[in-house]
């Protein structure tokens, strides 16, 4: 707990980036998010924690309407980001989508080269006017992902071919590349072994002088390490929202309590 | 409660070493099942070869074809005489029967025939002979060499189609006439060539199987299947991904899937006569055309295609299209950047496989007037191709098969041969394109 206090000092900015007001999501008949309220900052490591199907990773999409893609999904309530209404039927969810960009549990890289794996994004928003822009952009995003070293001599390799925890830190350059403002994770550590989640929360830390991280996680611990602010999520409701150190040594509600103790969930 | 308690109170195992009754009869089932399995794939290749051999042993004949074989002298002076007859070619006639007895009596082979005998072997062959030396009158005083066709019943005799006991004497062949070829046989005249004419050639008459051939209705069914691919492809992967990516799932795309699940199992005789009504009676197509046939066959072949397509399309990982989406892309850059790619091999073999089935179709193209006698000769270009009446190869074959003289039999074999072939060569390249595209993800 004591390096936690260390990162907490490092928070410099209070600026909200993402403001939520009652939230509701259905899926069908199903209330899977109810009158969630949170404002998430600027450079600031968010976590989502909370048990299985509590809708932390139903609310993460949310913020960049993958929900979209679900037919019987429904979302109310009111998402800003930057003080913008993002449920606003002018907003085009893909011009949203480049803005917040987003890395899935399980890794997924396109079956292309790592080259094109991280220049896909640039590419169809027209970030780069020629190769050699292009190739500074792939370069930066995969230094940014902390896989830079491991395969600037084999970028013409399928990022396929990689192993899980490269793959991931593979995905998290693909996301930067499109210089988002916010990096949503949804468990990006759960499918990976100790030594690969330590590299990516390394990662997380350092990603979060220039953007608004947002992570959900099943291990507190991991929430614990990389987060200033922390979420507990329960049954659709969210049930505390506080200072990560708040959260884990001095929670106000009894669930949250339970959880973090391990009495529930 | 201890934890012996919780296992249930059954008697003690026995050792790793003996079986118990339960476990051998289990392992005599999986054995049963294996041989089953087994049986299931040793009759299916039973048949398979059964198939290959009958289908080679009848129609491998239909590519050789018996020719009379002769190397004679014609002289100046003959050819003059000829000439100045009235029937000529009776007389380049006497020529022949002349050189074909003194070959075989050079052999010591003693056969009496006549001219009759002659015309029912290989027709008229003065004719050919007058015509060759008039176009090189050069050649005359030198040995040349003539090479004729005999008639398909001399064929069915040599095949072993015709034997002595079986034959009844007629205008076509006689007793007698099997001496002669046993012994032009015996002097190495009449043999067996390789059939280049069954490969090139047109429909015959129905008197005529010697000079049948497939050639027309390969070209009738290329022409049919370009315009099937051209069609059915990219409609049927339109289609499919509307259907599969972008279409609400309400009850009106619920009752399109249904419909067209149902129109792949429509018996093609029922396509065949709606394209009668719609493509030639009501929009006024001609008829036999290649054009309506790829037109019912692309009615066809759009269900296939589309079903293929959607199975291929939904085994995509839905991890692909989020991230996809989650960079940024549009749902139809996510579909035509990576979905599509990823399908491409299954699609590939869906739309070779299906055109496979169309290039078998008979029933429809009989149904619109592409039945085997309208392929008399070969279109006179690529446009042409489209609207000239043709037929196709499994229509040609059906047409042969119903012919009343056994000739046509063989080369009903033969066309099966061919279209095989090209079946085959249509499936390997469905293989190679699949190896070619496959990525692992």
């Amino acid at each position: 707990m004591n390096d936690m206090r260390i990162l907490e000092r490092d928070v410099d900015t209070k600026e909200v980036k993402i403001a939520a007001r009652d939230v509701q999501v259905y899926y069908g008949t199903n209330h899977a998010i109810k009158d969630v309220s949170v404002d998430i900052e600027d450079k600031t490591v968010t976590a989502f924690i909370g048990p299985s199907g509590c809708g932390k990773s139903t609310f993460l999409r949310c913020i960049n309407r993958m929900n979209d893609t679900i037919d019987v999904c429904r979302v109310t309530g009111d998402i800003r980001i930057d003080n913008q209404d993002i449920y606003d039927p002018r907003v085009d969810p893909v011009q949203l989508r480049a803005k917040v960009g987003m890395v899935f549990q399980k890794p997924n890289p396109f079956p292309k080269s790592i080259y094109d794996n991280v220049a896909y994004g640039p590419r169809i928003h027209g970030l780069a006017r020629n190769k050699a822009d292009l190739d500074d952009i792939v370069e930066k995003s995969l230094r940014r992902g902390a896989i830079w070293d491991e395969v600037k001599d084999r970028l013409n390799a399928p990022g396929t071919g990689l192993s899980g925890g490269q793959q991931q830190r593979l995905c998290i350059a693909r996301a930067v590349a499109t210089e988002p403002e916010v990096l949503l994770m949804d468990e990006p550590c759960s499918a990976l072994d100790p030594i690969a989640t330590a590299q990516i929360e390394e990662l997380i830390d350092e990603l979060r002088q220039s953007y608004s991280v947002v992570i959900v996680t099943h291990s507190m611990q991991q929430a614990a390490r990389v987060s200033q602010k922390t979420a507990f999520f329960h049954l659709g409701n969210l049930v505390e929202y506080g200072e990560t150190g708040t959260i884990f040594t001095n929670p106000v509600d009894p669930r949250t309590e339970s959880y973090i103790t391990g009495r529930i969930g | 409660m201890t934890d012996a308690s919780l296992s249930p109170a059954a008697a003690p195992r026995a050792g790793l070493i003996a079986t118990d009754a339960r476990t051998r009869k289990r392992n005599a089932a999986e054995k049963r099942f294996r041989a089953y399995g087994i049986c299931a794939i040793g009759v299916g290749l039973l048949f398979l070869v059964f198939l290959f051999t009958s289908i080679l042993r009848s129609g491998l004949p239909a590519f050789t074809q018996t020719v009379i074989d002769i190397e004679f002298t014609v002289t100046q002076e003959q050819f003059d005489t000829a000439e100045g007859k009235m029937l000529k070619t009776k007389e380049y006639e006497k020529l022949f029967i002349a050189a074909l007895e003194g070959q075989l009596q050079e052999r010591g082979l003693e056969v009496a025939f006549d001219g009759k005998a002659i015309q029912r072997l290989v027709g008229k062959p003065g004719g050919t002979i007058r015509s060759y030396l008039q176009a090189n009158p050069d050649r005359l005083g030198a040995p040349i060499s003539f090479e004729l066709a005999a008639a398909s019943r001399v064929d069915g005799y040599l095949n072993g189609r015709i034997t002595r006991d079986s034959l009844v004497d007629s205008r076509f062949l006689q007793a007698s006439d099997l001496d002669l070829i046993d012994a032009l046989q015996q002097a190495d005249i009449i043999k067996g060539a390789f059939n280049w004419n069954f490969i090139t050639g047109t429909d015959s008459g129905v008197d005529n199987p010697g000079g049948a051939g497939l050639g027309a209705s390969v070209i009738g069914s290329f022409f049919m299947m370009l315009v099937v691919l051209f069609l059915s492809l990219p409609i049927g992967v339109a289609a499919s991904i509307y259907l599969e990516e972008f279409a609400p799932k309400n009850r009106w795309t619920d009752l399109i899937e249904v419909n067209i699940s149902n129109l792949a199992a429509v018996p093609s005789i029922v396509f065949g006569i709606l394209g009668l009504a719609v493509f030639i009676q009501f929009a006024g197509l001609p008829q036999s055309a290649p054009l309506v046939g790829g037109l019912v066959l692309t009615l066809m072949t759009l269900p296939t295609i589309i079903i293929s397509t959607r199975a291929s399309l939904a085994a995509v990982p839905p991890s692909i299209r989020d991230a996809a989406l989650g960079v940024g892309a549009s749902k139809m850059q996510s579909v035509f950047h990576h979905v599509l790619p990823l399908a491409m091999p299954g699609i590939l073999t869906g739309t070779i496989i299906g055109l496979a089935q169309a290039l078998g179709e008979t029933a429809p193209l009989l149904l619109i007037g592409m039945v085997g006698f309208v392929a008399r000769e070969y279109p006179e270009g690529f446009l042409s191709g489209f609207t000239d009446a043709n037929s196709a190869m499994p229509a040609q074959i059906y047409t042969w098969a119903s012919r009343a003289d056994p000739g046509f039999y063989e080369k009903a074999w033969g066309g099966i041969i061919i279209l095989l072939l090209f079946l085959i060569t249509m499936n390997a390249i469905a293989v190679v394109l699949r190896r070619r595209f496959e990525r692992r993800w």
